[in-house]
């Protein structure tokens, strides 16, 4: 059973937002999402500076099997990544919600927050 | 409804991520792809390969059928237990399929046939063997465990009976032969040493569990991916199939064309040798960050071509791909991932076997 922390947000394409204490949103893959994967080997984050939009593809993650997008979950300016990826991609698998994060976007609108899946209608949808 | 080979508790047991394959249920990893195969570069790993098919030539033309159907010539396995890979071809030089064939005697030899063509390669050799004196007996019954890896042999030396352990052992690469149940081949699809074992199901059963308890790793489908596409050995459906010949997909050695032996497929062969080839399979390693996939568009100074496999070498620590590409290209290209051209270099695989990285591939 995969590990679905409850103080954070999800979307239905398996990416988690966290509002850190600066109220930026920091954003990552769900352990599901890691673990269906697989071993992950490459990473394509956003530059620091880009504007994104909700929905937008924003980043690649890519495993042994597979290439997959992560799309926005909410809109804003990106304000950080995590550069320790690029030299192990593997922090994804190992600690998803932690040292396996992707990027951090300073909010437009916090009311996109609210349209996110909470972790009790994530988990609904894993066991659809 | 899928099928399931005679292990499948055995992977889900393992804790096995399964998936479809060929209307099979496989393991594709046990946790971590990228252990898996580096536990059989460096130790020992098994795949259960029993979604495979066996298929038996018995009768007195079992050696000139198998002469007129593959293109590779079995004039060359004259010892009992010699084995070898072949295509085998349709009237146009396209591959059917590939395969390895075991001489067992005058009339009897083995051929294993890939899974996810099991319908049509079975509906082509009948076709082709009603011409001749032969029986084709598949052999569903049979399970089939590839133990592969430095430590492969030996783990399996020390599960056999006594009075088969020097017979077994002193067994050179692309010889095979029957050891109480065990059918056991040396050969493989990683680029390590190791055994193919074809055995009834309930034996395979036992087998898996004591090289289990002998340290031998489950390994899935995503690790035998990785493993034979760093060795160099190319994925029916994916890297070859009907549309190319052998001599398009870096399998002219497997060809036979020498002398006059009549085989499915001679006459395009012959024609592609006179007239040159237009297309080549090739390895590529990407430079610089990133990873090669199939089906992605190759930019090469000759012209363009097409990723045919692609993933991350483990080995390597970098991606690789084999691409069909111009047959002038040479030395570098580029390869459009996503909208950006990306700088690879063009090399002849394989790229790692036994444990390291082969030489001038990086």
């Amino acid at each position: 059973m995969s590990n679905i922390p409850s103080h954070l947000k999800y979307t239905e394409s398996h990416e988690w937002v966290s509002i850190e204490d600066n109220g930026n949103a920091r954003v990552g893959i769900s352990d599901h999402a890691q673990e269906a994967l697989g071993d992950l080997v490459f990473v394509e984050l956003p530059v620091v500076g880009d504007d994104i939009s909700q929905g937008d593809p924003c980043a690649v993650v890519e495993s042994v099997k597979a290439a997959s997008d992560i799309y926005a979950p909410v809109s804003g300016q990106v304000v950080a990544v995590n550069e320790e990826l690029e030299s192990d991609p593997a922090l994804i698998n190992a600690d998803p919600y932690g040292d396996g994060w992707l990027f951090e976007l300073e909010l437009i609108d916090t009311e996109e927050l609210d349209g996110m899946k909470d972790a009790e209608a994530y988990e609904e949808l894993l066991e659809d | 409804m899928s099928k399931h080979t005679p292990l499948y508790n055995a992977h889900i047991a393992a804790g096995a991520r399964m998936v479809d394959f060929g209307g099979w249920e496989m393991p594709i990893n046990y946790g971590s792809q990228i252990e898996e195969h580096n536990k059989v570069r460096q130790a020992a790993g098994m795949f259960d390969v029993s979604h495979m098919t066996v298929v038996d030539i018995n009768g007195a033309q079992a050696r000139h059928f198998l002469s007129y159907l593959l293109a590779n010539d079995v004039a060359k396995l004259q010892t009992p237990g010699r084995a070898f890979y072949t295509c085998m071809l349709n009237e146009e030089g396209g591959i059917v399929d590939d395969l390895i064939t075991t001489f067992l005697d005058e009339t009897f030899f083995r051929m294993v046939v890939n899974a996810a063509t099991h319908d049509k390669d079975l509906a082509w050799i009948n076709l082709q063997a009603k011409a001749f004196d032969v029986v084709v007996e598949e052999r569903p019954e049979l399970a089939m465990i590839a133990v592969q890896g430095p430590l492969a042999r030996e783990t399996v030396l020390a599960l056999l009976p006594e009075n088969d352990t020097s017979a077994a052992a002193e067994m050179k690469p692309f010889n095979a032969g029957q050891f109480g149940d065990l059918f056991i081949s040396r050969t493989g699809y990683t680029g390590e040493d190791g055994f193919e074992i074809s055995l009834p199901a309930e034996a395979a059963v036992v087998l898996w569990d004591q090289l289990l308890a002998a340290g031998v790793a489950p390994c899935g489908l995503g690790a035998r991916d990785t493993l034979r596409l760093e060795a160099g050995m190319n994925l029916y459906g994916q890297d070859m199939d009907e549309s190319v010949t052998p001599l398009e997909s870096a399998l002219g050695w497997t060809v036979a064309l020498k002398d006059d032996r009549v085989f499915i497929g001679r006459e395009t062969l012959l024609e592609q040798k006179a007239q040159g080839l237009e297309k080549k399979l090739v390895g590529l390693v990407l430079e610089g960050r990133g990873v090669l996939r199939p089906g992605q568009r190759v930019i090469t100074q000759a012209g363009e071509g097409v990723t045919t496999s692609g993933s991350f070498s483990p080995t390597l620590q970098k991606a690789i791909a084999f691409a069909r590409i111009p047959q002038s290209a040479s030395e570098t290209c580029q390869v459009d991932i996503r909208g950006k051209l990306l700088d690879c270099r063009i090399v002849r695989p394989p790229f790692a076997r036994n444990g390291t990285v082969c030489e001038g591939v990086i």
